[in-house]
C-alpha cells in the first residue's frame, strides 16, 4: 500500500518536473525571439521546413475532408429539403472545427514528429552539446526558429485545409449532386460570420500551432540520446499532441461558442 | 569579468571535485591541475566519467561539491555571459565530431566566426580555408558531414573547435574507432597544434600508446579517484599494479578478467536462470 503510494507520488513529482522544464523550455525559446530579426533566415528555412513541405498532406486531406463533408451534408439536409444550405454546413464546419484541428493533428503528425526526431538526433549525436561549447545557445539558435515557424505555419495551414474542403464540397455538392451554385456561395456568405465563425477557427489554430510546436521540441529537446529515446519521444510528440488538440478544442469551443 | 589569471597558475585547476548520477558516484573528491601549454591526458577506463570531466570543465555540467577554476574562473560560478564569453576561448572536439549535419564542411567551420565576429566575407573565408588547411581538409570544404569519413569528420571538427584561436582544447576519445593511418594523423595534428599554437590540450582517452606518445602529462581516474598522474615514463613503470595493468593492457590483476560472480560449480549446477 505504501510503496504502491510512494509509486503514485512518484509518477506525480515526474510529471510536475517535466512540466516545469517544459515551461523553462519555452521561456528561453521566447527569449530567443529578438535573435530572429537580424537573421531572417533562420526562420525563413524553417517555416519552409516545417510549412511550405506540409502543404502537400494538407492540401490532399483538406479536399477529401471536403468531399465527404459535402456526401454526407446533401444525404442528411436533403431529407430535409435544406440542402442549398449545403455551403453553409460545409463552411461553417470546416472553418469553426475540422480546419483547425484536422490540420493540428496532420501538423503534428508530419511536421512535429520530425521536429522531434531531428532535435532528438542532433541531442543524440552532441549537435547541440557541440553548439553549447562553441558559445552558441541551442535553444536560440535551434529552438526558436523552428518553434516561431510552426506558429506561423500552423494558421496557414488551417486556413489551406479549411479552403480546399470548401473547394472539395463544392465539386461534391454543385458539381455532383445539383446543388444550386448561387445557393451554395450566397447562403455561405450571409451565415459564415468573420468574426465569430473565421476569427475564432483562427485563434483555435495559432493555440494548436504553439502547443504542438512546443511539444514536439520539448520532447526532442528531453528525449534521452539514444535511438529507443529518440523513438519513444517521437510517439509522445504525436500522442500527446493529438490528445492536447482534441482536449484544447472542446475548452476553446467552450469558450467561444458556449453561450 | 575576471581578466586571464597568473600565467604560472595550471590553466584549469579543479579541487575537491564531486559528482554523482543519481545514487551513483562518479567523482569523489578529484584534485587535478592542467598545466599551461602542454597535452595533459585523462585516462582511466570505460565509464569513469572522463567524457562528464570534460563536460564538468566546460561548465555543461554542474558539480555536488567542488570547485573548478579555469584561466583563474570558477565556471561554475559564472554567469551565463561569461560563461559563453569564456566558452569561445575553449574548443572541443567531440568523440562524434559534433557536426552539424545539414551545413558544409565550410560553413561547419566558419559557423563560429559568423556567431562570434564580424569578419569580412573574404576574410572569413581565407581563415577557413587556412584551418582546413592546417587539417588537410582544403579539397573537401564543399563536401557535407555525411560524404565524410569519421576521421576526416574529427579534423573537420578540430579545424572547426580551433578557428576562433582558443586557450585550450578537449579532446573527448580522439582515437576510438579510428584506423591506423587517420589514429597517426590524429596524433600529429594534436601535439603539433599544441605547440604550433601555444594552446593547451586536454585529451580524454583509453587508448593508452597514441596517448602516451604525445601527452606531457597523464592523470590515471578510476573509481571516482586520481590513482596515479605523472609523466608517460613513469607511468608506464608505475609502482601501483592497478595503474601498470591499466597502461600495460594487462588482462588480469587488480581488476579481475571476472566480473564478481558465485563459484562457477556452484553456479552451473544451480537451477535458477
Amino acid at each position: 500500500m505504501l510503496n504502491s503510494l510512494a509509486r503514485l507520488g512518484q509518477v506525480g513529482i515526474g510529471i510536475l518536473e517535466r512540466l516545469g522544464r517544459g515551461h523553462l523550455l519555452l521561456l528561453g525559446i521566447c527569449r530567443g525571439l529578438p535573435d530572429l530579426f537580424p537573421r531572417p533566415g533562420l526562420l525563413t528555412k524553417q517555416i519552409y521546413s516545417v510549412g511550405v513541405l506540409s502543404i502537400l498532406i494538407i492540401s490532399v486531406s483538406g479536399l477529401f475532408v471536403g468531399m465527404v463533408l459535402g456526401l454526407q451534408g446533401y444525404y442528411i439536409l436533403s431529407q430535409f429539403g435544406a440542402e442549398q444550405t449545403l455551403g453553409v454546413m460545409v463552411a461553417a464546419s470546416l472553418v469553426r472545427e475540422l480546419g483547425p484541428v484536422v490540420a493540428a493533428l496532420l501538423f503534428a503528425g508530419r511536421a512535429g514528429s520530425a521536429l522531434t526526431a531531428e532535435i532528438g538526433l542532433m541531442k543524440a549525436t552532441e549537435q547541440l552539446s557541440g553548439l553549447e561549447m562553441m558559445a552558441v545557445d541551442p535553444i536560440r539558435r535551434v529552438l526558436t526558429p523552428r518553434f516561431f515557424a510552426g506558429f506561423i505555419s500552423m494558421p496557414l495551414l488551417a486556413a489551406l485545409f479549411s479552403a480546399l474542403g470548401i473547394i472539395g464540397g463544392y465539386f461534391v455538392g454543385v458539381g455532383l449532386l445539383g446543388v444550386d451554385d448561387g445557393a451554395f456561395w450566397a447562403q455561405m456568405q450571409a451565415k459564415i460570420d468573420l468574426h465569430e465563425d473565421v476569427f475564432n477557427g483562427a485563434i483555435k489554430s495559432v493555440v494548436f500551432g504553439i502547443v504542438c510546436t512546443w511539444i514536439a521540441l520539448f520532447q526532442g529537446f528531453d528525449a534521452i540520446p539514444t535511438s529507443e529515446g529518440v523513438s519513444r519521444a517521437t510517439t509522445r510528440t504525436v500522442v500527446h499532441s493529438s490528445l492536447a488538440v482534441l482536449g484544447l478544442d472542446f475548452i476553446l469551443t467552450a469558450l467561444m461558442f458556449g453561450d | 569579468m575576471v581578466e586571464s589569471a597568473d600565467k604560472q597558475e595550471p590553466l584549469v585547476r579543479i579541487r575537491g571535485l564531486r559528482f554523482s548520477r543519481g545514487s551513483r558516484v562518479i567523482f569523489d573528491g578529484v584534485d587535478i591541475d592542467i598545466p599551461r601549454g602542454k597535452v595533459t591526458a585523462i585516462m582511466g577506463p570505460s565509464g569513469t566519467g572522463k567524457t562528464t570531466l570534460l563536460k564538468l570543465i566546460g561548465g555543461q555540467l554542474r558539480p555536488s561539491a567542488g570547485t573548478i577554476h579555469v584561466d583563474g574562473q570558477d565556471i561554475h560560478r559564472l554567469s551565463n555571459r561569461d560563461l559563453y564569453r569564456l566558452r569561445m576561448r575553449m574548443g572541443m572536439l567531440f568523440q562524434s565530431g559534433a557536426l552539424l549535419t545539414d551545413i558544409s564542411v565550410f560553413e561547419n567551420v566558419a559557423y563560429p566566426l559568423r556567431e562570434h565576429t564580424d569578419l569580412t566575407p573574404s576574410m572569413l573565408r581565407k581563415l577557413v580555408l587556412l584551418k582546413l588547411e592546417a587539417v588537410g581538409l582544403r579539397g573537401a570544404r564543399d563536401l557535407m558531414p555525411s560524404e565524410l569519413s569519421g576521421g576526416m569528420a574529427r579534423r573537420v571538427a578540430l579545424a572547426r573547435a580551433m578557428v576562433l584561436d582558443p586557450m585550450m582544447i578537449m579532446y573527448d576519445e580522439p582515437f576510438t574507432g579510428q584506423d591506423p593511418i587517420s589514429m597517426g594523423v590524429l596524433v600529429e595534428l594534436i601535439r603539433a597544434l599544441n605547440d604550433a599554437s601555444r594552446i593547451s590540450s586536454i585529451i580524454v582517452s583509453h587508448d593508452v600508446q597514441e596517448t602516451a606518445a604525445i601527452a606531457d602529462l597523464i592523470y590515471v581516474i578510476s573509481n571516482g579517484k586520481v590513482i596515479e598522474s605523472g609523466a608517460p615514463d613513469a607511468m608506464m613503470n608505475s609502482s601501483s599494479d592497478w595503474t601498470r595493468q591499466f597502461m600495460q593492457g594487462l588482462a588480469d590483476g587488480p581488476v579481475p578478467f571476472h566480473y564478481p560472480a558465485e563459484e562457477l560449480a556452484a553456479d552451473l549446477l544451480g537451477s535458477s536462470c
